[in-house]
């Protein structure tokens, strides 16, 4: 090509790279389109939905609006002061919610592993066993909080009745202590299946050749589980630790259809606080400052929890 | 692990059942006392019914408006996920095919957004939703969907992408095809495992989700399932007769779709969370 522009005159070379300009600006904005085209829907939502409202967000939080007039009134950082200083019921809910996501974690992963350990066992029943361990995750769970209160209510009480289990006969909702383990129990109910299903997908991954090689060498089951198997599949916990986390920590449907916060508030979570203070109490301002606040709490602990176990995985 | 059925796998075995029986007690207790009548719950919640009765069924259902909740959970979840489907796909496959600043930049954007809770950008959201006019309305609920759903199905969609080669679809351009024809003709086919998993993902949540559609939908006749199950525990407190009737009818088609797809679900939640 270059050798064909050479021949030309110098006039008709101008008009060419001019041509080429065109045509390369031509080309650079027809792709910048098609850019627009394919990612702009996805922005476009995106941006409206979720990210204008969280912004308008941290500026209700400096004011004390109320929801319905239209004067927004800065008032700095009072909020935020009132929430630390001024607010036992806030401060009970996320102590609430705190101390319900390390039991409800805890718990739900201990069943949710313990499943996938019996389920990748050569069972003869181990499909069916495998959908009915899922099936509570598919309830959604304002549904299954009014199902739990049947149970606690009215069916452990019979069962209590015709076994005279002391476990079964216990205040269960109406009690503070129990009303806690409620929540608990109802959760891994609804969670465990989902975390037996990832952490069933990764034993499979597990090469039971090294499983087979360790034996031979007189490795107990015990040690088979905890030297080779649990470090090989360390992202799995990763994995279902952040899901578990974020879960209880936001837990709202449940809460509120199981116990409604009671009794005397003492399972309110904090999703539920919110929520009450915003469109119960039309105190928006301090409900967003809550709301930022619980953003903050939500992303500082599952960058942390991710960053910690991913380090245990590399030094695995 | 031991591939042979021994006495031990045996033993195991007969625990798993056990243990899978009472995960299922809540359902037997549900299923059982929906057909009772009130007096017979409370003298034994735990017995089989007498006498089946329908009735508490029949009544729920006008109660409810079953079809009417079941109609707008359905219309609101299809919408959704189909929107879901075409924007995160669309833009998930020309970022990865645009490697660049800008994409980098972007995707980090639409993934970082996933530790908002929805806590924190509700209550702004009700006042713009006001102002743009989509509130108590079953499209301004869609678009909603649309906002929430696009960071986790672009994030796995992005991820699948990268998967497939690029050949095939270089080869279409040099034979005319358009971006929109190469991308739908040739790309989305392509990517149909992970539309699976996006599709039941957003199914289970959307379809159960219960404080966007509270704070959105105030009209009776918009109500979702959750919705109308929520208000008629608000007024026909501890009527337990008809209560587990309706808590049978709302449940009843998320199982039923679960059961006929179970194999897909299982594994597109799988999928989806090793991602």
């Amino acid at each position: 090509m270059s050798a064909k522009a050479n021949t030309n005159t110098l006039a008709t070379k101008e008009t060419y790279v001019k041509q080429q300009i065109q045509t390369s600006k031509k080309t650079k904005l027809k792709k910048a389109l098609g850019y627009a085209a394919f990612v702009g829907p996805a922005i476009l939502f995106f941006i409206l939905i979720q990210i204008i409202p969280f912004f308008m967000g941290v500026y209700y939080s400096f004011t004390s609006w109320n929801g319905v007039s239209s004067a927004v009134e800065w008032v700095g950082l009072d909020n935020y002061v009132k929430i630390f200083t001024d607010d036992q019921k806030f401060f009970n809910s996320f102590l609430f919610t705190t101390k319900f996501m390390f039991a409800a974690v805890l718990i739900s992963n201990i069943i949710g592993f313990g499943f996938a350990l019996l389920l990748n066992a050569a069972l003869k029943t181990k499909n069916i066993l495998r959908t009915v361990f899922f099936i509570p995750n598919v309830i959604g769970g304002l549904l299954l909080g009014f199902i739990w209160q049947f149970i606690f209510v009215k069916g452990f009480a019979s069962i209590g009745n015709m076994t005279d289990i002391g476990f079964f006969k216990l205040p269960w909702l109406g009690d503070e202590a129990t009303a806690f383990w409620g929540i608990v129990i109802v959760f891994a109910w609804q969670i465990s299946g989902y975390m037996m299903v990832i952490y069933i997908a990764a034993l499979q991954g597990v090469d039971t050749s090294l499983l087979e090689a360790a034996k031979m060498d007189g490795a107990t089951n015990w040690s088979l589980l905890t030297k080779i198997i649990i470090p090989l599949i360390l992202p799995a916990f990763t994995i279902c630790f952040f899901l578990t986390i974020s879960m209880a920590f936001k837990i709202f449907d449940l809460n509120l259809s199981l116990t409604g916060g009671g009794p005397f508030n003492s399972t309110e979570s904090v999703a539920i606080n919110i929520y009450q203070e915003a469109f119960m109490n039309n105190r928006y301002g301090l409900g967003t400052a809550k709301s930022i606040l619980f953003f903050i709490v939500v992303a500082v602990f599952t960058t942390l929890q991710v960053t910690f176990t991913k380090k245990k995985e590399v030094e695995a | 692990m031991n591939k042979g059925y021994t006495k031990g796998t045996f033993v195991l075995e007969i625990i798993a059942i056990m243990l899978a029986l009472i995960f299922l007690v809540p359902f037997y207790f549900v299923l059982i006392n929906s057909v009772k009548g009130f007096s017979e719950i409370l003298i034994d919640a735990a017995a089989l019914p007498k006498e089946i009765l329908f009735s508490n069924y029949t009544k729920v259902w006008d109660i409810l408006s079953f079809q009417d909740a079941f109609l707008n959970s359905l219309i609101i979840t299809v919408f959704s996920i189909a929107g879901i489907v075409v924007i995160s796909s669309m833009a998930a496959w020309k970022m990865v095919r645009t490697p660049g600043r800008l994409s980098k930049i972007l995707f980090i954007f639409f993934v970082s957004a996933m530790v908002i809770p929805f806590q924190t950008v509700m209550i702004p959201l009700m006042k713009l939703g006001g102002t743009l006019g989509i509130m108590n309305s079953i499209p301004g609920i869609v678009i909603m969907y649309f906002g929430f759903g696009v960071s986790l199905s672009l994030f796995l969609y992005h991820g699948f992408v990268k998967t497939i080669p690029m050949e095939i679809e270089e080869s279409a351009r040099v034979d005319g095809c358009t971006q929109f024809g190469v991308f739908w003709r040739i790309v989305f086919p392509l990517l149909k495992p992970i539309t699976v998993t996006v599709i039941i993902l957003n199914t289970l949540w959307i379809w159960n989700d219960y404080l966007l559609p509270l704070l959105v939908l105030q009209d009776a006749e918009l109500r979702t399932i959750p919705l109308a199950t929520s208000s008629f525990f608000a007024q026909y407190t501890k009527q337990w007769d008809m209560g587990l009737a309706a808590l049978v009818l709302g449940i009843a088609p998320i199982i039923v779709f679960f059961l006929f797809l179970q194999k897909h679900i299982i594994k597109g939640i799988a999928a989806g969370s090793i991602k």
